[in-house]
């Protein structure tokens, strides 16, 4: 465990880093190439990552199996929710032009919302998985 | 913009759930799904799913009552988006018609579900068992809701991808065998279905059922090619779904080794719904676009159908485990679904439409008296169930009723269909169809029968000394059913006049 030094304190350096770019790309989804599906592969690259050179328990100490399934259905319900006030308010499910006074920010927090539910469903699916296939044979 | 401004365009509060039945049948099982998988106590996730269910079935009927009453069909722009642009929800008398099956099915077991997801299911795992089948039935639902070609293929994956875990969960481990048979053939049916898909938004620029059936025909005068292809790539890919003869192959293992409750809800419904998709493809998008009576599309089915009903029926007759027998059973009476779609008058389809409900009531029932049965002996071996009618007079009582349904005996829900199927032949000049129908009812005697025999008339074993009737969680589902297939042989207000209706609105897109 002394030769990985470099890799350890690269890692630390990184990881910062890695997330605010999923931050990026999930907030850059509405203008180009990005959303809530490429923002949750990338931050959950970053506790990959940290698994992959710190190990799987220093991890799970971070992000608790436990966690993850309270995660995966609440981003889908974050989805969904974001449908409802337009129900409630006499439009169609999903039309995101009554969250907001202006239709143009109506619709951009619209897509917002729906982009960090599947943002927060997809980092820790790919985490649960990669957690399903690290313990397998434990 | 002034606070008056504001106020003015603000919207006002104007719920009404009538506006809003189209959607409801997705997002209220979806909803329910979320919530089970955030509970963590199997008894919490079944009272959820029980209540989603139950609401579930009042909101497709209220659809359904909608429709009826309505001139044209009921349409939903999600997200206010117009079609052909936005996805679409639009429903006629046919989809109506199977959103209620599928939400009654799901209402009328889910008791059953509370006793043998118990016995079967790891406490640890039943929240998500309950919020799987909640996805599935949203999945469903979807399908048969939507008027959006792609969105069919996203609730496809939907309802199938949470109906391989739903069938990896069963006890045996040969139930993860099963299941990964069932993910390889239906990814290749989705597969397929999506390349047509993708065929057809080349030629047309839509994905919109009803956009689609219009620029079909003026695409296919220029490049008829891709638009043949298509439907080709589509019809296999939702025969495979639908289990048609000879791809079949993912369905007795499946059904045999899943929980037995997602045995009884998917037998009853996931077939079901491909067919409707099926139809609604076939005659709706491309039969109101070019003439289909000049493809040998129906004259091939017409001939797998007549072979799912004879080698299927004889290969329910070497079964010794009951759940087996009667999946391949069920492929014989997917086969009579798609004579009469083959056939393709309005008796014929009339026939098909009112047979998705009769199969699926009578199949659900047989399905969870031989549930019942596994549930107290741990077995569906006829070699073990010797004497079992004695021990369980009212399950076996219920499974002879059903029993009798399958073979198409007068006064149950199965002779209507095969009445109607036989009209739908002899009307369009194919009498010896007639014949193909009642020689399936004979093998269906001797399958029928032979569990008959061995649970009447033979002396009870050892091995059954503790064998009674189910708790009334099961009995009550297994007796609604029941009761259902009697009563849909005797009353066809609700089953074969809705089915005309939808089988007329097929029928009358056609070119």
């Amino acid at each position: 465990m002394k030769l990985d030094v470099i890799l350890r304190v690269t890692t630390k350096f990184m990881l910062p880093f890695i997330v605010l770019f999923a931050l990026y790309v999930h907030f850059h989804g509405d203008y180009g190439p990005g959303g809530g599906f490429q923002a949750g592969v990338i931050s959950a690259a970053a506790f990959i990552l940290y698994a992959l050179v710190f190990g799987i328990e220093a991890t799970q100490r971070v992000v608790p199996q436990r966690l993850l399934e309270v995660l995966m259905p609440l981003g889908v319900l974050i989805y969904a929710a974001a449908g409802l006030p337009a129900m409630v308010l006499g439009k169609t499910f999903l039309d995101y032009s009554v969250l907001a006074h202006d239709v143009k920010h109506a619709h951009e927090w619209g897509i917002f919302i729906v982009e960090s539910g599947v943002l927060i469903t997809v980092a820790s699916t790919m985490l649960a998985i990669f957690y399903a296939f690290v313990e397998r044979g434990r | 913009m002034s606070v008056l401004a504001a106020a003015a365009t603000a919207p006002s509060f104007a719920f009404v759930i009538g506006d809003h039945l189209p959607i409801l049948q997705v997002i209220v099982p979806l909803l329910g799904a979320v919530l089970c998988a955030l509970t963590r106590r199997g008894s919490f996730a079944f009272a959820i799913a029980a209540l989603v269910s139950w609401s579930l079935l009042g909101v497709a009927i209220m659809l359904l009552w909608q429709v009826l009453g309505a001139a044209a069909p009921i349409t939903y722009y999600i997200g206010g988006w117009a079609p052909p642009w936005g996805i679409e929800y639009r429903v006629d008398a046919l989809n109506a018609f199977i959103l209620v099956l599928v939400a009654g099915v799901g209402a009328i077991t889910i008791p059953f579900a509370y006793r043998t997801v118990g016995k079967e299911i790891d406490e640890d795992k039943q929240s998500w068992f309950y919020a799987l089948f909640l996805l599935c039935l949203s999945g469903l639902m979807g399908m048969a809701v939507t008027g959006d070609a792609f969105n069919i293929f996203v609730f496809m994956e939907v309802s199938s991808l949470s109906a391989y875990a739903l069938i990896a969960m069963g006890s045996d481990r040969r139930a993860l065998l099963a299941a990964y048979q069932y993910l390889i053939m239906g990814t290749i049916g989705a597969t397929f279905y999506v390349i047509g898909i993708g065929l057809l938004y080349v030629v047309t620029g839509t994905l919109n059922l009803a956009d689609l059936a219009t620029r079909i025909g003026p695409a296919f005068g220029t490049a008829p090619q891709p638009i043949l292809a298509a439907l080709a790539f589509i019809v296999v890919g939702i025969s495979l779904k639908l289990a048609l003869f000879p791809l079949h192959l993912w369905l007795p293992n499946a059904y045999a080794f899943a929980p037995t409750f997602v045995t009884t809800f998917l037998a009853a419904t996931a077939t079901k719904v491909a067919v409707y998709i099926l139809l609604r493809l076939y005659f709706t998008v491309f039969g109101g676009a070019i003439s289909l009576s000049d493809l040998p599309i129906a004259e091939v089915l017409l001939m797998l159908s007549i072979a799912a009903m004879f080698i299927a029926s004889i290969l329910a007759v070497y079964e010794d485990s009951v759940e087996r027998m009667l999946a391949y059973s069920s492929v014989a009476q997917i086969g009579c679904i798609t004579l009469g779609m083959a056939i393709a008058t309005r008796a014929g389809l009339t026939g098909s439409i009112v047979h998705l409900l009769n199969h699926a009531v009578m199949k659900a029932t047989l399905f969870m008296a031989i549930g019942a049965v596994v549930y107290r002996v741990g077995t569906s071996c006829m070699s073990e169930l010797a004497g079992i009618g004695r021990k369980m007079p009212l399950t076996m009582g219920l499974f002879v009723v059903a029993g009798l349904s399958i073979i198409g005996v007068p006064g149950t829900a199965g002779f209507i269909s095969k009445w109607q199927l036989g009209i739908g032949a002899v009307d369009a000049g194919l009498w010896p169809l007639v014949f193909v129908l009642v020689g399936s009812s004979l093998i269906a005697v001797i399958y029928i029968g032979k569990v008959v025999e061995v649970a009447y008339f033979r002396e009870p074993g050892d091995n059954l000394a503790d064998a009674r009737d189910p708790p009334a969680s099961m009995l009550i589902p297994m007796a609604l059913l029941g009761a259902a297939t009697i009563y849909f042989g005797l009353d066809t207000t609700w089953s074969a006049q809705i089915a005309d209706t939808a089988a007329q609105i097929l029928i009358g897109g056609l070119k």
